[in-house]
């Protein structure tokens, strides 16, 4: 097989296909301003892998998955109860509860010695993206990407018109009979598990990245929500493979004979893309008046 | 060997560390006291992750001057530059979007931007790049006296200037309109506490690392919270709290082999807001 | 004539493309109690507002004979209902000692001397037995008394009001209205946004008719007619009034 095929597509397949899921839910997180959830879920992510390794002793991909989703499901259990019961801003229980996570993920793996052998912190942020090759068949990431991915489309396509209701008018919503905490539950859920799955595939940053940059860039260049999120998913498909070729190719365009991190090149070109639609955005409002 | 470690017994590095750890707590429970009451926890968050572009390109700017690029101040320097940009960004972007929306995308961008200076020094091979990535995550192992001089004397500066501006810097995060009536500029006071509590993030950086080091700032100051029920009480008694975890989780990592200084201070911090939860948390809700 | 405490003249307010505020203009005597009346959406608030300089408004505005930006030690602002967060860390005390921020500033000491004035203001809106309580445990009502306290610590000569009495329980409406009695005693002027047709005769001696630009102002004897205020309200008012 051509060198392409065999290197390039499948990471940049993948990328892009973790960027869909996550901006998928990141569109509704941005419009109800729960965009920081992202963050929080992407770093809970780790101690849910670690504990999930400690206790299987196995490295397998759904293995880790499952534990880094129950890590996930808990702590927005306890954002939630710490919001409540301490009368807190939701950023600061989030902040709160985060770091405790992802503090006792990085105790646990260095105290048990897990670290340096199955994993490390480092690569959890990064991710590694540019080691998923089609050697000798196609990396399991890609299939199970596929598969959420297109959960999350059928389950978005499912619920959109209450969903979008509950977004925009909670209490008409409630009214209307719509059950919008099992809805919100929901669209945690959703984000919890494309966090999960896109984070072991390109790891934290290009995780909180791609559920807020697409869909809030779109935001502000659209005015209709159906538009917006077609439009973000077109933004998230583009900056991973935009940021992926560039990643691969800039430096040697440059003369440097090696490559830098797809995640965080990724990362700043959705980042970009978004300072662009700012841009735009209020170019075209200062044109209205 | 905890227990020597918490009596400063344990050697002077351990000592240094512990002392160094517990002045860093106090001034980032202070300074988040303000912070959290203003509602602005993530944006340290942000702030944290926009420093890392600025450590990697303060390191590229030493090495190509021919430095070993590891010179504490510089990065140091580089980093406050683009936590900087990356606030004001935020401020920028928060004129057409929600506030979270944009802090959530400015630090993405920045960590992204980040990381691939990091990879480009690493693929470069030039100065001594190894040991960059501890800012991430902390790492007090090779605390050097001049190190813990410039935690301590940064921690009182800020503690300090906290001091003096308690008053505006309460009436802005209580009613702002008033605050503005009376003579205060809110944005000023505003900008005050954001260059405040970027001194305690590159402060922290040595200690907790970027990831970690918003867990300094907020989890003390909303323990506080729960207890106190002034401003001054609570600033004080988030001070208290943060140099307690500061000292204890440098004490406790001296002790054990292989155990992370700035997640067990997190984790102190997490234990005590969970107790106090349990104690003082409203049961509705 | 030039120490009139507020003249307000050609106000305009635009908010995108709606127009808030469109030419309105008053002069409010010293020592007078004005009640600022006028329908729905016709920029009562928004009046207050533009006067103080929290909104960009356009016109000339002078307090006290000067620019209001010179003036601002003398006027106290009482919101409608303070958007504030009400699980702050305050006590009662600490509220109405934030009234005397001009002059503590920084770092001067609040000692007892502040303490008896802060009391004193809490007293005069009958709150003297909640000043350690925090602020989120009072009521509505008991609140808007708190804030009217932190406008008295301020000590000004000119108190502009935002609808003081709207969702405030019948103790309140009566202590706030002995407080703005005993200030125009004092020689204070008082301008209030106010909703309660029923009650502007009783409670103020002036009226300013606003709707957008201003329809009529001057005495109630004289202002407040079936005729000015069909004008500003439009003919349904009055089926609803009789």
């Amino acid at each position: 097989m051509d060198e392409f095929l065999i290197l390039s597509l499948p990471p940049m397949v993948i990328a892009s296909l973790a960027a869909v899921a996550c901006a998928l839910p990141g569109n509704f997180l941005v419009l109800s301003r729960r965009a920081m959830l992202g963050d929080a879920m992407s770093h809970v992510v780790l101690p849910g892998i670690v504990v999930a390794f400690l206790l299987t002793g196995s490295g397998n991909g759904w293995v880790m998955g499952a534990g880094a989703l129950a890590a996930a499901g808990l702590s927005a259990l306890l954002i939630e109860v710490v919001t409540r019961r301490a009368r807190m801003e939701p950023g600061a229980a989030m902040a709160v509860v985060f770091t405790a996570m992802f503090a006792l993920g990085v105790v646990l793996l260095e105290m048990t010695g897990t670290s340096g052998i199955h994993l490390d912190v480092e690569h959890a942020l990064y991710g590694n993206l540019e080691t998923l090759i089609w050697l000798p068949g196609p990396p399991p990431e890609l299939a199970r990407l596929a598969l959420i991915a297109a959960g999350l489309a059928l389950a978005l396509r499912l619920v959109w018109r209450p969903l979008v209701l509950a977004t925009f008018d909670p209490v008409f919503a409630q009214t209307m009979g719509i059950p919008v905490a099992w809805l919100r539950a929901g669209l945690t859920a959703a984000t919890a598990l494309a966090a999960v799955a896109a984070f072991q595939a390109v790891g934290s940053i290009l995780t909180i990245s791609m559920l807020i940059c697409p869909a809030a860039a779109a935001r502000l260049l659209t005015t209709r929500l159906p538009m917006q999120v077609a439009v973000s998913l077109g933004f998230a498909v583009a900056s991973a493979v935009l940021g992926y070729v560039l990643a691969g190719y800039a430096p040697l365009w440059l003369g440097l004979p090696y490559t830098v991190s797809a995640s965080g090149m990724i990362a700043t070109v959705s980042g970009l893309m978004l300072v662009g639609a700012a841009l735009t955005a209020s170019h075209r409002a200062r044109a209205r008046l | 060997m905890i227990l020597s470690a918490l009596l400063l017994q344990a050697g002077y590095n351990a000592a240094l560390v512990s002392l160094g750890a517990a002045l860093l707590g106090a001034a980032a429970g202070a300074a988040g006291a303000f912070l959290t009451l203003r509602r602005r926890a993530l944006m340290s968050d942000a702030m944290a992750h926009a420093t890392l572009p600025g450590i990697g390109l303060a390191f590229l700017a030493m090495v190509a001057l021919g430095g070993d690029g590891r010179f504490l101040p510089g990065l140091m320097l580089g980093a406050g530059l683009t936590a900087a940009a990356g606030l004001w960004a935020v401020q920028r972007l928060s004129r057409q979007l929600a506030e979270d929306a944009a802090t959530g995308a400015v630090l993405a961008t920045f960590y992204g931007a980040g990381i691939v200076i990091l990879t480009l020094i690493q693929g470069l091979g030039v100065g001594r790049p190894a040991g960059l990535e501890t800012v991430l995550l902390g790492s007090t192992a090779g605390m050097l006296r001049a190190d813990a001089l410039v935690i301590g004397f940064g921690g009182a500066a800020v503690v300090a200037a906290l001091w003096v501006l308690r008053r505006p810097l309460a009436m802005v995060a209580f009613d702002p309109i008033h605050a503005r009536l009376m003579g205060i500029n809110p944005r000023r006071m505003d900008a005050a506490l954001m260059a405040l509590v970027l001194a305690v993030v590159l402060v922290g950086l040595n200690v907790t690392g970027l990831i970690l080091i918003v867990a300094l700032l907020v989890t003390p100051a909303v323990t506080a919270r729960l207890w106190a029920t002034t401003v001054s009480g609570t600033a004080t008694l988030s001070a208290a709290l943060g140099a307690a975890c500061g000292y204890g989780g440098a004490a406790i990592s001296a002790g054990i082999p292989d155990l992370p200084t700035g997640p067990v201070i997190v984790l102190l911090a997490a234990g005590a807001f969970a107790l106090t939860l349990m104690i003082r948390g409203h049961a509705d809700g | 004539m030039s120490q009139i405490p507020l003249d307000v003249r050609d106000l305009t307010l635009r908010y995108g493309d709606v127009l808030a505020l469109d030419g309105a203009t008053a002069h409010f005597p010293k020592a007078s109690m004005t009640a600022i009346v006028g329908p729905n959406g016709a920029g009562k608030s928004s009046f207050l507002k533009s006067v103080l300089g929290l909104e960009a408004a356009s016109g000339e505005v002078r307090a006290f004979g000067g620019p209001v930006a010179d003036a601002m030690a003398r006027i106290a602002y009482v919101p409608q209902r303070a958007a504030v967060d009400w699980s702050f860390p305050v006590r009662v005390i600490d509220v109405v000692l934030m009234g005397f921020y001009r002059q503590t500033g920084l770092l001067g000491r609040i000692d007892r001397r502040f303490q008896a004035k802060a009391m004193a203001c809490l007293a005069r809106v009958g709150m003297q037995d909640f000043a350690r309580r925090q602020i989120g445990a009072l009521s509505g009502g008991q609140q808007q008394r708190v804030f009217l306290a932190r406008a008295l610590a301020q000590g000004a000569e000119l108190y502009l009001l935002d609808e003081p009495f709207a969702g405030v329980d019948a103790a309140t409406e009566s202590a706030i209205i002995t407080v703005l009695k005993g200030l125009q005693a004092e020689g204070a002027t008082i301008i209030a946004v106010h909703h309660d047709l029923s009650t502007v005769a009783d409670y103020f001696d002036r009226v300013l008719l606003l709707n957008r630009h201003t329809i009529a102002e001057g005495s109630v004897a004289e202002i407040f007619t079936r005729d000015a205020l069909a004008r500003a309200y439009g003919p349904s008012l009055m089926l609803a009034a009789e």
